[in-house]
């Protein structure tokens, strides 16, 4: 066996003087950096991945995580990433895997467009004093309704509405299943839900009968592998998703590594210990827009005619796909941005497949008012949504409602080193192995989780009000409060809005 | 026994008498005359028997958790998709996608099927689903397999090869027995192609005993001829295709 010729990349450090031996690092550290060698720590900085568990959780400070100073010489067009790949890739002939979203230095829209803001002629409006609406109703909308007189006067609906998600903030939780992420911090994800009046996505990975109490606020989820499907599964929540792609790696399936199938996970999916959960690239059961038709309606008789959502990752002919998915019948069209994070993907096709989120509204929501469908579904935008400043630029441009997921799992801990797929995440959010998910304890980043998602809202009132508005209503799809920065006339024109100064 | 007449019925009201028959605590319900309507006992519960007398539409016991539905004709695709628990009989021939990420219960197909038919079905000790063919089956049987038994047996086979391409590919859990022999050309990369033991014969012995039960045929019959068991490789048939 050779040494491998791809360096690591970051150089684990203690500094002897300050170390007081306690071995917190050896604990702390889910890939096995750290060894006891009898009389001082050693370290394997092969393995450090730069999660910085292992800093925060030193008493003394002694530990610092550098970038290898002596990775490969790196240039403006062969970077590091580059060069380890090709290693790698010649020394196991493998794909190299990675996690979380695309780190590549593509443009990115969100921070090309800018929000616009009252001065004079239309006075703001203040988030403090006044109420600011921004509750959010997913589902179908009728073009028309008809309306009734009561005996005793009173007006009422002739014909029941369609069913509708009511969400207190356009925000949700994007789909991360159990195994691809612990038990706990799916809690995590539940109660925060639950706090927030919002929902959150089992992915495709069943529902844990931890979560049942959480199931008001839990959005169930169906993809190519079935796994954990059954009446009372898609009965449990508000609403069944249909996952067709995601953004970090549209067109290709989900290999569930046999690392993260511990008992627990097995039972759930129905697979054996320690098999790859595979969930094949296409559902085999869905090769046509009218085979989704079927399986939407298989799933709403199942269900009662509960809302559906499909999920699509955005690629080049969204707005088409978009389209027909509303025709068969979708009330929710979930689109996920090549952003999008990821449990695992090869990065060649996280890195290199789909479209950005922005884009993707647009095309969607122009496509969808000009076909006269647009009340027929919600959209739910994700892939990227970082801020709540993200979150409204995407609501501008045409969303109903973001996603979010990596911003999550930030509040858990996470560091985004984008190393989830080996199941190792010293922070207990993506692995399986109990001495790292025991480290994590729902009702405390229940709490931080819910704290972000208020300091969102606040933030979105505030935006809200220098817009002088007082409703989400008003601001969804209204481009005309968006502006343009370094954008040629081409973008402008998808984006659908000016550029700054006009 | 309650008869539902499905003459020109929309499927969603069809489906909501029979979910109404079955509330009401119906153990027979007959539906006459159907024709073409999808999702007949779809996310079914409890432990009625519904005979189908025409051709059924499809999604067929799509989600269904107990219910055994009887068909006395042919059938159409995507009977079974990620069914729980009952059984389906088809005493015609089927279409594609049968069975699809099928958890439990049974389906017993008399005669042909089409393609893509028990892919990615799944089990465990406590529950395995079971989907038997009595004629030929097309390409990708058994795709993605975790769990379960598959069983083909090629009794009418009008012509047609028992079975096509691709057969088990990407399999990783349960067990396929074709009645016959089995060309290496057409599986996929992942099956291993092995005799049975006692206990496959155990397996088969009770799987065929029920089967023949409902469809009227003789176990002596059909054991009359040698099967093959078909099995994963590995449990792990991607694991070396990922870099460290
Ligand atoms: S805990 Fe994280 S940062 Fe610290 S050594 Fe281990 S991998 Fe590196
Ligand atoms: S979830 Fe864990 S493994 Fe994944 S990027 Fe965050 S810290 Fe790293």
């Amino acid at each position: 066996m050779f040494k491998s010729l791809a360096p690591p990349e970051y150089l684990a450090t203690i500094d002897r003087v300050k170390c007081i031996r306690c071995k917190r690092c050896i604990q702390n550290c889910g890939w096995g950096v750290y060894s006891w060698g009898g009389d001082k720590v050693l370290i394997d900085t092969f393995k450090c991945v730069k999660c910085l568990r292992c800093y925060h959780y030193c008493p003394e400070e002694a530990i610092e995580i550098k970038d290898n100073p002596t990775k490969f010489k790196e240039n403006a067009y062969w970077n590091f990433h580059t060069i380890r790949n090709i290693k790698k890739q010649a020394e196991t002939g493998g794909i190299p895997l990675t996690g979380m979203g695309s780190d590549k230095p593509y443009t990115i829209l969100f921070d090309n467009l800018l929000i616009d803001a009252c001065q004079v002629t239309n006075p703001s409006i203040d988030p403090l004093r006044e109420p600011m609406e921004l509750r959010t109703y997913l589902g179908k909308k009728p073009s028309h309704v008809k309306v009734e007189k009561t005996k005793d006067g009173k007006l009422k609906l002739a014909e029941p509405l369609p069913p509708q998600i009511k969400l207190d903030v356009p925000i949700i939780f994007s789909p991360m299943s159990f195994g691809s992420i612990s038990l706990n911090a799916q809690k995590v994800l539940a109660m925060a839900a639950k706090a927030c009046g919002i929902v959150m996505n089992t992915g495709e990975g069943g529902l844990h009968e931890d979560l049942m109490p959480y199931k008001d606020n839990v959005i169930v989820q169906v993809a190519s592998g079935r796994f954990g499907v059954t009446p009372e599964y898609l009965n449990a929540g508000v609403a069944v998703e249909i996952k067709i792609g995601q953004g970090a790696k549209p067109g290709i399936g989900g290999h569930l590594p046999g690392e993260k199938i511990p008992l627990e996970v097995a039972r759930t999916r129905m697979i054996p210990v320690g098999t790859d959960a595979l969930s094949p690239a296409p559902q085999h059961d869905i090769y046509s827009i009218e085979d989704l038709r079927q399986l939407i309606y298989a799933i709403k008789e199942a269900t009662n005619y509960k809302p559906v959502s499909v999920k699509i990752a955005a690629v080049h002919n969204v707005a088409a796909i978009a389209s027909g998915i509303v025709r068969a019948g979708a009330d929710i069209v979930y689109l996920d941005g090549f952003r999008g994070g990821t449990g695992a993907a090869p990065s060649i096709i996280r890195d290199h497949l789909g479209i950005p989120i922005e884009h993707a509204i647009a095309a969607v929501d122009d496509r969808l008012r000009q076909e006269g469908i647009r009340n027929e579904a919600s959209i739910i935008a994700a892939g990227g949504i970082r801020s709540s400043a993200d979150a409204a630029k995407a609501i501008a441009l045409g969303a109903d409602a973001v996603g979010i997921a990596t911003a999550a799992l930030i509040t858990m801990g996470c560091t985004t080193c984008g190393k989830c797929y080996t199941g190792n995440c010293s922070w207990g959010i993506t692995t399986q192995r109990p001495e790292l998910t025991a480290r994590l304890d729902p009702e405390v980043y229940a709490e931080r989780l819910t704290n972000l998602i208020h300091a969102w809202t606040h933030e979105l009132k505030e935006i809200l009000g220098a817009l002088g508005i007082n409703s989400i209503e008003s601001m969804r799809g209204n481009r005309e409060r968006l502006r343009g920065i370094g954008l040629d006339s081409a973008m402008l024109d998808i984006l659908g809005v000016k550029p700054a100064g006009r | 026994m309650v008869e539902i007449d499905a003459k020109g019925a929309y499927y969603r009201d069809l489906n909501k008498k029979v979910r109404e028959a079955v509330e009401k605590g119906e153990k027979e319900i007959v539906l006459k005359n159907v024709n073409g309507q999808y999702y007949i006992g779809d996310g079914l519960r409890g432990k009625s028997t519904i005979v189908v007398e025409g051709v059924p539409g499809n999604d067929l016991a799509a989600f269904m958790d107990g219910p055994t539905i009887r068909i006395k004709a042919n059938a159409q695709d995507n009977i079974g998709n990620t069914m729980n628990s009952g059984k389906v009989i088809v005493e015609g021939n089927a279409g594609d996608v049968l069975g699809y990420g099928m958890r439990g219960g049974k389906l017993h197909i008399r005669g042909s099927v089409g393609y893509r038919v028990g892919i990615h079905m799944k089990g465990n000790k406590k529950q395995a689903p079971t989907i038997v063919v009595g004629g030929t089956a097309g390409d990708f049987f058994g795709e993605y397999m975790a769990g379960g038994v598959l069983v083909l047996l090629g009794l009418s086979n009008d012509g047609e090869p028992l079975v096509g391409d691709y057969l088990g590919t990407g399999m990783h859990g349960g067990a396929i027995y074709i009645r016959g022999e089995v060309e290496k050309k057409n599986c996929g990369a992942e099956v291993g192609v092995l005799e049975l033991d006692d206990e496959d014969k155990k397996v088969l012995k009770e799987v065929l005993t029920d089967y023949c039960s409902d469809l009227g045929l003789k176990l002596e019959d059909i054991m009359s001829k040698g099967f093959k068991k078909l099995v994963p490789v590995s449990a792990r048939p991607y694991g070396n295709l990922y870099a460290y």
